[in-house]
């Protein structure tokens, strides 16, 4: 199936027609809904909360928020800002008459609002958009960094981010969740029916200073059925079977190199890669 | 746009960000619409602290609405007092006329047509019903 993202930018490629199919198809109807309440879980909320929804869309997700307690979402009736770049996506949501404030803005372009401004935000099918760029005075990283930059100065501390995406490939996985840390948050990837043509990809993001114990896995505790798979390495510290330039290993593991290239090495001795005396 | 909404955005360009007048943008031309919605006593409680209450009188006087009171409501104004819980009992706290105040300026007022200018580098955003337009061109990014 060819992606929409390589085919045209998405402000015009979801133009009239294709935001009303997008809307009116009960089957994405029901996949978003599915989502939104995942990512709702996700984020943890128990009062209503003021939260961004990023490539809101025609408000599929919005709809969920504003409903109450009774009506299955968490901490509800939330209010809920949204932005989304395509003009007639939010057309619909206009007609729609959904509750949230809809703007007509670039995630890519940043968040344009003050710092500490949300409890929480959610995107649902959006920031795959990120990557990529239409101009050639941008670039997808630029793109990304802007968009998490922002987010996390709008988010208040101890706030939290659910950002579901279709990922092309394991490159740009790691490329977004790469741009997310840097920005700042602590992220997690999880993953729903993994390997399956169904998988999901959440990505989980945490400003400091909250009430959350331990890292990012916190957010999952006391889940049913997640596995938390540690990245490799991650405990230690450092990257993995890298020696401290200069130390007795890696000169070691250097004249070894040498040796095998075919280069005179000295001989090992007792004296190799030892400190001098201080008097020396 | 709730006025709410309009309390939290600032200017999108980069290099408004780090000025202080790039915050609150002011509405020019504006057409305001009342939406009603029902009244949300939590989370008028939430968002009290995180309100700029100097900034939301400049906007409301620039918009030529009843004039705030000077000094920003504390949580214990939006709700009605007498009507204590009995013992083991819990009773559901009603909204004071304060709070249904806040709610109608915050969350019912809205602006429908009109500008926002950024006060640092004067920047005009479109609002075009309901939905202001903060799409930049690639030079102000």
């Amino acid at each position: 199936m060819s992606r929409p993202e390589d085919t045209l930018p998405p402000d015009l490629f979801y133009n009239d027609s294709e935001s009303r199919k997008y809307t009116t198809s009960s089957r994405i109807q029901r996949i978003q809904s599915d989502m939104t309440h995942r990512a709702l879980s996700l984020l943890d909320l128990h009062s209503p909360s003021l939260i961004l929804d990023v490539g809101c869309g025609s408000g599929l997700s919005g709809e969920i928020l504003s409903q109450t307690e009774d009506e299955g979402t968490p901490g509800g009736p939330h209010v809920w800002i949204g932005f989304d770049i395509s003009s007639s996506m939010l057309g619909v949501a206009l007609e729609k008459e959904v509750e949230g404030d809809l703007f007509l803005a670039d995630a890519g372009q940043g968040v344009p609002f003050r710092p500490g401004t949300f409890d929480a935000a959610i995107s649902i099918s959006a920031i795959q958009w990120l990557c990529n760029a239409e101009t050639s005075l941008d670039s997808p990283l630029g793109r990304l960094s802007r968009f998490f930059g922002g987010l996390y100065a709008s988010l208040r501390r101890g706030g939290r981010a659910v950002c579901q995406f279709y990922p092309k490939n394991d490159e740009q996985k790691k490329m977004v969740s790469q741009a997310a840390i840097k920005a700042g948050f602590g992220a997690g990837l999880l993953e729903d029916d993994e390997g399956t043509k169904n998988a999901k990809t959440y990505l989980v993001l945490t400003v400091g200073g909250g009430d959350l114990d331990g890292d990012i896995t916190g957010v999952v505790r006391g889940m049913d059925g997640v596995d938390v798979m540690a990245r490799p390495g991650a405990a230690k510290g450092g990257k993995r079977g890298q020696e401290v330039k200069g130390s007795k290993g890696w000169i070691l593991k250097k004249k070894e190199q040498m040796e095998r290239k075919g280069k005179v090495v000295k001989a090992n001795s007792k004296y190799t890669g030892r400190k001098r005396r201080v008097q020396f | 746009m709730k006025l709410l909404t309009l309390n939290f955005l600032t200017c999108a360009i980069k290099t408004c960000k780090t000025s202080p007048s790039s915050f609150p943008l002011h509405p020019r031309d504006a057409e305001l619409e009342i939406l009603e919605t029902d009244i949300n006593l939590p989370f008028l409680k939430n968002i009290l602290p995180r309100l700029m209450w100097d900034e939301l009188r400049t906007i409301t006087s620039e918009l030529g609405l009843p004039e705030l009171p000077p000094a920003a409501p504390t949580r214990e104004d939006l709700v009605e007092p007498g009507a204590q819980a009995a013992e083991g009992e819990e009773v559901e706290e009603q909204p004071s006329q304060t709070a249904k105040d806040l709610h109608r300026v915050l969350l019912e007022t809205t602006v429908k047509e009109g500008k926002l200018a950024c006060g640092n580098c004067g920047h005009e955003y479109k609002v075009m019903e309901g939905v202001p337009n903060f799409l930049l061109p690639g030079h102000l990014v």
